[in-house]
């Protein structure tokens, strides 16, 4: 009975990485403590999120189980569903906010943006590893027009944060594909040169946002409100924090979207820079040992894919560290793991499962 | 896998290359990784440490709020504790246009919480008309609980708009104080650069009212209070969450009156539906027992904002209820002028009491004929019987000789074309007709002619009642005139103090008791055997007086007026001065009646009824001014 029950067990457990799933575990557990502060001591708020988390890790877990393999052969047309819901909500979308982000499909609504974070690693890490053995200049071209089609689709809602993370997230697996240098020299000289270009072609609130960020107290009440009042909210926490459940400007409500985008400003409030310095710790944990995974992946797939989903959880932690603290724009994205929120928690775990079984089906496939 | 097989030496050395590729370029963004932590421990160390004092100083501004809190206002009372005006605690729901964004749409959308009807509606967009953006202003007033409670469970729907528990300030004598207490109403800019000029504006901090007319506005200091205030802790929206300390407030000081409510009443009732004034005085301290101004308005409208209809129809009615008539109302004293006229020429030894004249039932001065009221005169008349019977001739005679200077000296220093100093606002000079006031007015010289109306109180004269009574209560004391007051008594909440109004005298006339005596006597005359003597017929008391009628409209050379004849807008004023008891008078006053004709008939009957009170406590059966029918 025992040594079933350690075998069911042992099966369960078989492609779950340890090291990654404390990392995750503890980030999440942070999160709850915040988001008991933050929701003004909410028990109802509070196992909301831990039905998410566990619906999160059940996706971790089953996603944990699929050889990735199955993944690659996925890949493609994963890509062309989103690509094809994209072009659907620019043609028929729903308008929310003056953006076009949704697509009504009778029952649900859906936001196709969300399944281009994963869809376009994939693609692309699928891309490569097909033509791994002829690697030339054609190849990263055709691998950027990939990219570019769903970035420009999305910046096009407009919705220029989730466009410039899944850029960032495709251009990760460019690069770890090797990208040759001087490509990227080429790139980033051309990106500095075409900036004042950009400018007019952005979106009226996109340049305010800009604007902001350089000077919050030209509209303290308006679009600066939300930089100053965090920042104040992280200033004010000091080096030790003000304590749980003490942060003022938290409980009297001074920082607006306190258990989503910003909780990190209640966190730095109460749990000062201490607090975020082991924050950054814990994220690092999982950083790291999401590359140790992408290091050992046995195929190039594999490593493209496990790095890509590493370099963006990294990416969405530090734009929203960054914006929080007033060093980046306020763009709508929520601090991995630790904000309110069950998409977020999904596809976060969903990208944590894949690490994990690239994690564990290495040595099946070198056998 | 298949190509791995056929060459497996060449692919595993690329393989193994590419790896080393893929860790050096992982490696490389782990730096990168690294890097752009250690940007944000920077940016968290500078904000958390180097300008940590700077954000916690910006975070407790946020947080910490000083409130003033308002203290209550004084209590008014009449001189045995009705109370004239009171505070009493409602609910307000109030919009703050600045912050709620289409006003028009919320209000509509509150219209299915609570009533809102179109006079609120009207009253507040006056209010917000006349104030700032962010300035929280009453939509609805009393809210019942039940709207309280509607408006709670909605309240998420509704920002910048909120429930305030306030007090309310309450005229429950409605109408019949109106004119003495007046009211309070919304602070304007006017009301603002005065506080400010008196630099009390910290203390009006939180205080939305303040006195606007009456004792309300001239008692404004005493009946204010000191501000009181609280650190609080607020929200983002400006709620106060808790208190963290407080100074609590001083309430304003609460004001007992010399006027009693209940004579007040009756004299309001007793004019019916004329308009009119009666002012009554203690002679002894200058007290005002009465203040009375008819027709008067409900004080309450004004408490939060007079919505345009009521105020159009307050100032377009022909009665005007808003002019204070008592001392605002200027009117000629007709005959009730003669006793000072007498007065003078005896102090100035132009006439002694027993010198008579023979009265022809005019005075011819040049080619102009002035009339006495009977056409065939009153045949040879002394002082006594020109008082008693009031001959017009005999003062035509006497002002001519006395003349406009020596008139106008002699009349200042009763106060007529004075403001009395009374506690009240908006008190008028009145006209005391002179040759510099003819020369500023005019700009011409005055006609001799001129001066022989005065002399039965037409012509220029114009005083207000209030001058009148104060006045007769200073013959009626013996020629010491006191400043008429009518707060009795300040009581200071915060120690318990009850600070009397010091009867004030404001002089003793240069007057020779003996002269005071032939007036007061032959005043008593004309109640007795006199021009009102059927009004005071059985009085148990002895009481004097002097009648008197004022034109409206001057009567052309050669024409008689004809009360039936002429509008009732343009007929004449009924005037009555008087004062008892007469050998220890304790009170005086004086009482005009608008267009109600001769001053024996409408005027005198109201004074005795006031008399038949205030001495003997009897009330009247009916109002005095219906009796004619």
């Amino acid at each position: 009975m025992v040594w079933y029950l350690r075998r069911l067990g042992r099966m369960l457990t078989a492609n779950i990485d340890g090291p990654l799933l404390g990392a995750v575990l503890l980030l999440m557990a942070t999160g709850l403590v915040v988001l008991y502060s933050a929701s003004n001591s909410s028990w109802p708020r509070v196992s909301a999120q831990m039905m998410n988390m566990c619906v999160a890790l059940i996706v971790m877990w089953v996603f944990a189980n699929i050889p990735p393999h199955v993944l690659m052969r996925l890949a493609p047309a994963v890509f062309v569903v989103g690509v094809a819901l994209l072009i659907a909500v620019a043609v028929a979308g729903d308008v929310s906010k003056g953006a076009r982000r949704w697509l009504n499909l009778g029952i649900t609504r859906i936001q196709p943006s969300e399944l281009m974070k994963i869809a376009v690693p994939l693609m692309l890490a699928w891309y490569f590893h097909r033509y791994e053995k002829s690697l030339g200049l054609r190849n990263f071209a055709l691998a950027a027009l990939l990219l570019l089609i769903p970035v420009g689709l999305i910046a096009r809602q407009p919705d220029l944060g989730t466009a410039v993370l899944i850029l960032a997230g495709g251009g990760y697996v460019l690069f770890l594909a090797g990208l040759p240098w001087k490509v990227i020299g080429a790139l980033a000289a051309a990106a500095l040169a075409s900036l004042p270009f950009a400018w007019t072609m952005m979106h009226d609130y996109q340049r305010q946002r800009i604007l902001t960020l350089v000077n919050p107290m030209e509209d303290p009440l308006g679009k600066g409100y939300h930089t100053i009042q965090s920042t104040i909210a992280v200033g004010s926490g000091g080096v030790s924090g003000k304590g749980w459940m003490n942060g003022t400007q938290t409980h009297l409500d001074f920082i607006p979207e306190r258990t989503t985008d910003f909780i990190f400003a209640v966190y730095s409030e109460e749990f000062g820079l201490i607090g975020n310095l082991l924050l950054l710790v814990m994220f690092i944990l999982v950083i790291s040992r999401g590359f140790v995974i992408a290091g050992n992946a046995p195929s190039l797939f594999a490593r493209l894919l496990a790095g890509a989903v590493t370099l963006t959880f990294f990416t969405y932690a530090f734009v929203n560290m960054g914006m929080v603290s007033g060093i980046l724009p306020v763009v709508g994205v929520p601090l991995p793991l630790v904000s309110y929120g069950g998409t977020s928690l999904v596809s976060l775990c969903l990208g944590f499962g894949i690490l994990m079984s690239i994690s564990k089906h290495r040595k099946l496939v070198q056998t | 896998m298949s190509d791995l097989l056929s060459n497996p030496g060449i692919e595993i050395r690329d393989a193994q290359r590419e790896l080393t590729e893929f860790r050096f370029r992982l490696a490389f963004l782990a730096g990168f990784v690294l890097l752009m932590f250690v940007i944000l421990a920077v940016r968290f160390a500078h904000l958390q440490i180097t300008r940590h004092e700077h954000y916690d100083t910006l975070a407790e501004a946020n947080r910490i709020s000083i409130l003033p809190v308002t203290p209550s206002r004084g209590v008014i009372t009449d001189r045995s504790g009705v109370v004239l005006a009171r505070n009493y605690s409602a609910h307000t729901l109030e919009i703050t246009p600045g912050r709620a964004g289409n006003v028009e749409t919320v209000i509509e959308a509150l219209s299915g919480i609570v009533e809102i009807t179109p006079r609120d509606l009207r009253r507040f967009n006056k209010l917000r008309e006349e104030s700032k953006r962010f300035e929280s202003l009453p939509i609805r007033t009393r809210l019942s609980d039940e709207e309280i409670a509607r408006f709670a469970a909605n309240r998420f729907r509704f920002p910048g708009v909120e429930i305030k528990a306030r007090l309310y300030r309450q005229y429950p004598q409605g109408e019949l104080f109106s004119h003495v207490i007046g009211h309070i109403g919304r602070i304007n800019q006017k009301d603002v650069e005065q506080i400010e000029e008196n630099g009390e504006d910290a203390n009006y901090r939180g205080t939305d009212y303040i006195g606007k007319l009456g004792l309300e506005r001239s008692y404004e200091r005493v009946l204010h209070g000191v501000t009181g205030v609280e650190q609080v802790e607020i929200d983002s929206g400006g709620r106060a969450v808790r208190t963290l300390s407080s100074t609590p407030p001083a309430s304003g000081a609460n004001l007992s009156l010399n006027i009693d409510a209940k004579l007040q009443e009756m004299i309001y009732r007793t004019f019916g539906n004329r308009r009119g004034a009666l002012v009554a005085i203690e002679p002894a301290t200058g007290g005002v027992l009465a203040f009375v101004s008819k027709p008067g308005f409900d004080p309450n409208l004004f408490v939060d904002g007079i919505d345009p209809q009521s105020w159009n129809e307050l100032n377009t009615s022909p009665d005007k209820p808003m002019v204070n008539r008592a001392l605002a109302g200027t009117y000629p004293p007709g005959s009730t002028f003669k006793p000072f006229m007498a007065l003078a020429a005896l102090t100035y030894g132009k006439r002694t009491p027993q010198q008579a004249i023979s009265d022809p039932g005019f005075f011819q001065f040049g080619n102009h004929r002035f009339r006495d009221d009977a056409e065939f005169g009153h045949g040879s008349v002394d002082m006594y019987k020109s008082i008693v019977v009031s001959c017009d001739t005999y003062y035509y005679m006497l002002a001519n000789d006395l003349g406009i200077d020596a008139i106008s000296r002699f009349m200042a220093t009763f106060g007529f074309g004075s403001r009395s100093g009374i506690d009240l606002t908006g008190e008028v000079e009145g006209i005391l007709p002179s040759q510099e006031w003819k020369q500023k007015r005019f700009k011409q010289k005055w006609y001799a002619g001129e001066t022989v109306s005065i002399g039965i109180g037409q012509g220029y004269n114009s005083y207000t009642p209030l001058q009148l009574a104060s006045a007769v209560a200073t013959i009626a004391n013996d020629g010491v005139m006191f400043r008429p007051h009518v707060v009795n008594q300040i009581e200071d909440l915060r120690n318990g103090t009850r600070t009397p109004v010091e009867p004030k005298p404001l002089r003793t006339l240069a007057l020779d008791p003996q002269h005071i005596q032939i007036i007061k006597n032959a005043m008593v005359g004309v109640n007795k055997e006199g021009t009102s003597a059927s009004v005071f017929a059985g009085a148990e008391y002895v009481s004097a007086g002097k009648t008197g009628t004022a034109q409206v409209i001057a009567i052309k050379q050669g024409e008689k007026y004809v009360e039936s004849r002429t509008k009732e807008q343009f007929r004449d004023h009924a005037l009555f001065i008087a004062y008892a008891p007469a050998d220890n008078p304790k009170i005086a006053l004086a009482v005009i009646v608008e267009n109600a004709g001769f001053g024996a008939r409408a005027a005198a009957p109201i004074a005795r009824q006031v008399f038949d009170y205030y001495l003997l406590g009897k009330l009247p059966a009916k109002p005095a001014g219906e009796d004619g029918g």
